[in-house]
């Protein structure tokens, strides 16, 4: 049993690896709005869904006219990660403005509801247009980053066995990386990023020293939709096909490693989203192994959220967080 | 006409006599027009213009009966449409009873449970494991199904089992506050529904997705219910207990300490409300009521499948509470019937409308545009509209006003004679 388990470890962690960058990107859009508004944005799940549309829909679109098939495919895809990016992005900011900023001041429980309104609304009106446009809300997407690559696991120990990937694999993890260093550095090194952490510590001191709070708000959102759009196109261009409601489970994931990392914390989520990626692998690949058959595969969603209530109730600050104790 | 609506407020007699009205013009025109649903539903309606009325609460209570144990039955009798009709009133029936159970979570407590559709499963399986052949696999005594008798005693099991349910959740749950409490419970009612859904391997206990088929109806001396029209009594039974016991709870000691748990619970802990019974309790009468009806569902429909227990069950019970006024009982029996009504009858009602639309060709709708598939935009739209707008609901909650000369005089007479019973609180006026 422990053979198989170790011989499997090479495609586990290229798997792991893949989904982990995914939840990674999408973990920092809650983190970072939980660190400055203290809201779980249900909506942020959907808005990474949007994204994987309307990527989808432009990769259709641009494969579809002539003479783009002479550009190189990478090209093509980067222009449409930012396009989707700067659409979500906008989508995000209208959310915040349209359903948040206005209950900035009720009790905690009523921006939630309206989260979970938007999140369905969202939800139907992308099903609404894709089945309006394909006659079907599940949609393929063009095949792009097909070849496989294999890695010779094998030569570096005997017990390993080969594991392949996809072409698209690699650009999705670069992708993902690249946005995590690069809003790294934005919330590090730059003045808006100094602003968004001096919101995220206290808001009031923040707007007595010039700070424009609701702009740097706005800002967050935009930054952390525009990362969760681009995350869906590479979602989309990983697993070809999506549909309407990906984003919620996958949502919840993302705030499990949001959680699991520390909310509030940056680099916290992208190490969050790593290890939970990699560890839902790992179950989905050996759960049935270790449990004799009892538990298969379909159990990798309960893994997920055990993970998710164990963390909140031992140890509610995460791995990276800081401990808060409640004021009066 | 100001001085007219002021007039017919005072006025009990006119209030009486325009009910009267109002209820024998709609249920004479339900009993002639047997196709109209409008008439059926303006006849639901009375019982909302019996609320604004000003009559006694046990007036009220009386009418109230009459109309929906006699009345609505029968001028609902005559035609084909009767069953459909009453499928529609016990529906209503099991979703404002589910809606006043997560009205003690949510609206009284304050602990926003998303998973509670959780619940209503677990009093589902409980009979649908027990009323089916199911069980024989791995029962290891007795013979199953169980005759319909055993359906009266399992809505009592129902009712214990989803309590306990609920405090098993709710132990682990009261460490977390706020938006995890949302998260964790929405955790735990997808971990429920795949169970159920994968609990067919190693032991074949719920039949995984394919559900149990052929469920046992109930039967008394020898009566077995088979009917919505049969079922809409037990509903109606337990409906009035289920409200009477939430109005009993609201106005307790332990509907204050909700309450206050609800306002500040840091507060309520130093004014001495124990936080772990008091929100255990809640978990666990909400869940009740869950459970029971959920016994009651599985017989109705003779057959269980984790496909009615999905997330999008749980927020439209979630939609009901908001919708009608969170914590306010007749908000949220309001709230739960608007809901069910729209969901059943007037998105299918405008569906078939607009199908028959484009059959003859007038205009063409999309098939995705069909309203029956716009659940989630509708609830999606009602959640934002409301919490932006109108956060209290249609009929926001009242809290008891008491009279404080009356209540200090009370005080002072109970410290010179304690023998007095009638306490003034007793006296207090719900305003």
């Amino acid at each position: 049993m422990l053979t198989e388990m170790i011989q499997n470890i090479p495609q586990v962690l290229i798997d792991g690896l893949t989904l982990g960058a995914v939840y990674a990107v999408i973990a920092i859009g809650y983190t970072m709005v939980y660190g400055i508004l203290e809201l779980i944005n249900f909506a942020h799940g959907e808005i990474f869904m949007t994204g994987a549309f309307i990527g989808t829909a432009m990769l259709i679109v641009l494969t579809g006219i002539g003479w783009v098939s002479s550009v190189p495919t990478i090209i093509m895809l980067i222009v449409v990660l930012l396009f989707t990016a700067i659409l979500t992005g906008l989508l995000g900011m209208g959310i915040e403005r349209v359903a948040y900023r206005p209950l900035r001041n009720m009790p905690r429980l009523i921006p939630l509801i309206t989260a979970i309104g938007v999140s369905f609304l969202l939800q139907d009106i992308v099903r609404f247009i894709a089945e309006l446009k394909k006659g079907n809300y599940i949609v393929t997407g063009p095949s792009l980053f097909n070849s496989q690559l294999s890695i010779k696991a094998s030569s570096i120990s005997s017990i390993f066995t080969d594991a392949t990937i996809k072409q698209s694999f690699v650009i999705v993890l670069i992708a993902a990386v690249l946005m995590m260093i690069g809003l790294d550095f934005f919330v590090n090194r730059t003045k808006w990023g100094m602003a968004m952490r001096a919101v995220a510590q206290d808001r009031d001191t923040a707007a007595l020293m010039t700070i424009n709070v609701n702009k740097v708000i706005s800002i967050t959102f935009f930054v952390g939709s525009a990362l969760g759009g681009a995350t869906g196109v590479l979602f989309a261009v990983q697993y070809g096909t999506i549909d309407p409601y990906i984003g919620f489970i996958l949502g919840l994931k993302a705030f499990t490693a949001a959680v699991l990392g520390g909310i509030g914390n940056i680099r916290g989520a992208m190490f969050g989203g790593l290890l939970l990626g990699l560890l839902e692998m790992f179950a989905s690949a050996n759960l049935t192994l270790l449990s004799h058959g009892v538990f298969g595969a379909e159990y990798k969603d309960v893994f997920a959220f055990i993970i998710l209530i164990l963390v909140l109730l031992f140890k509610p600050e995460g791995l990276f967080g800081k401990p808060v104790t409640e004021k009066v | 006409m100001k001085a007219l609506w002021q007039n017919y407020r005072k006025n009990k007699l006119a209030q009486g006599i325009f009910l009267l009205l109002y209820i024998g013009i709609t249920s004479l025109s339900l009993y002639l027009a047997q196709k109209s649903v409008t008439a059926f539903l303006l006849l639901l309606a009375s019982l909302l213009l019996l609320y604004f009325t000003s009559f006694k609460n046990v007036t009220k209570w009386l009418i109230a009966g009459v109309v929906l144990v006699i009345l609505l039955p029968f001028t609902a009798s005559n035609g084909d449409g009767y069953q459909s009709y009453m499928e529609v009133a016990t529906l209503v029936g099991i979703y404002i009873s589910m809606a006043l159970g997560l009205n003690v979570v949510v609206g009284m407590a304050g602990l926003l449970d998303l998973g509670f559709i959780a619940f209503f499963a677990v009093g589902a399986y409980s009979y649908g494991i027990f009323a089916t052949a199911q069980a024989n696999h791995f029962m290891p005594f007795g013979h199953y199904p169980l005759s319909g008798e055993s359906f009266w005693i399992f809505i009592l099991i129902g009712c214990f089992v989803a309590a306990l349910f609920g405090i098993l959740l709710g132990i682990p749950v009261l460490r977390v506050k706020g938006d995890y409490l949302a998260i964790v419970t929405l955790g735990f009612g997808e971990i429920i529904r795949i169970i159920f859904n994968n609990l067919d391997r190693p032991v074949n206990i719920t039949n995984g997705a394919m559900g149990l088929p052929s469920v046992t109806p109930p039967s008394l001396f020898g009566i077995d219910f088979l009917y919505p029209s049969q079922f809409y009594y037990i509903v109606l039974i337990i409906l009035v207990f289920t409200i009477f016991t939430v109005r009993r709870f609201e106005h307790s000691k332990i509907g204050r300490s909700w309450k206050a748990v609800r306002e500040n619970e840091i507060a309520a802990q130093a004014m001495g409300v124990p936080l772990v019974k008091t929100k255990l309790m809640a978990f666990a009468i909400g869940a009740s009521f869950s459970g029971m009806m959920g016994v009651v569902f599985a017989a109705k429909q003779a057959f269980v499948d984790p496909t009615s227990f999905t997330l999008l069950e749980s927020i439209t019970i979630l939609v009901m509470v908001i919708l009608g006024g969170m914590g306010s009982v007749p908000g949220v029996i309001l709230g739960a019937a608007v809901m069910t009504i729209l969901n059943l009858q007037v998105l299918t009602e405008i569906t078939n409308w607009l199908n028959q639309l484009s059959t003859s060709g007038a205009i063409s709708i999309p098939d995705a545009l069909s309203p029956s598939k716009m659940q989630r935009m509708i609830f999606g739209l009602l959640l934002i509209l409301f919490a932006l707008y109108r956060p209290q609901g249609l009929l926001p909650a009242k809290n008891r006003k008491y009279d404080q000369k009356l209540l200090q005089k009370g005080s002072k007479e109970a410290n010179g004679d304690s023998l007095r019973e009638q306490s003034p609180i007793e006296n207090a006026q719900e305003v």
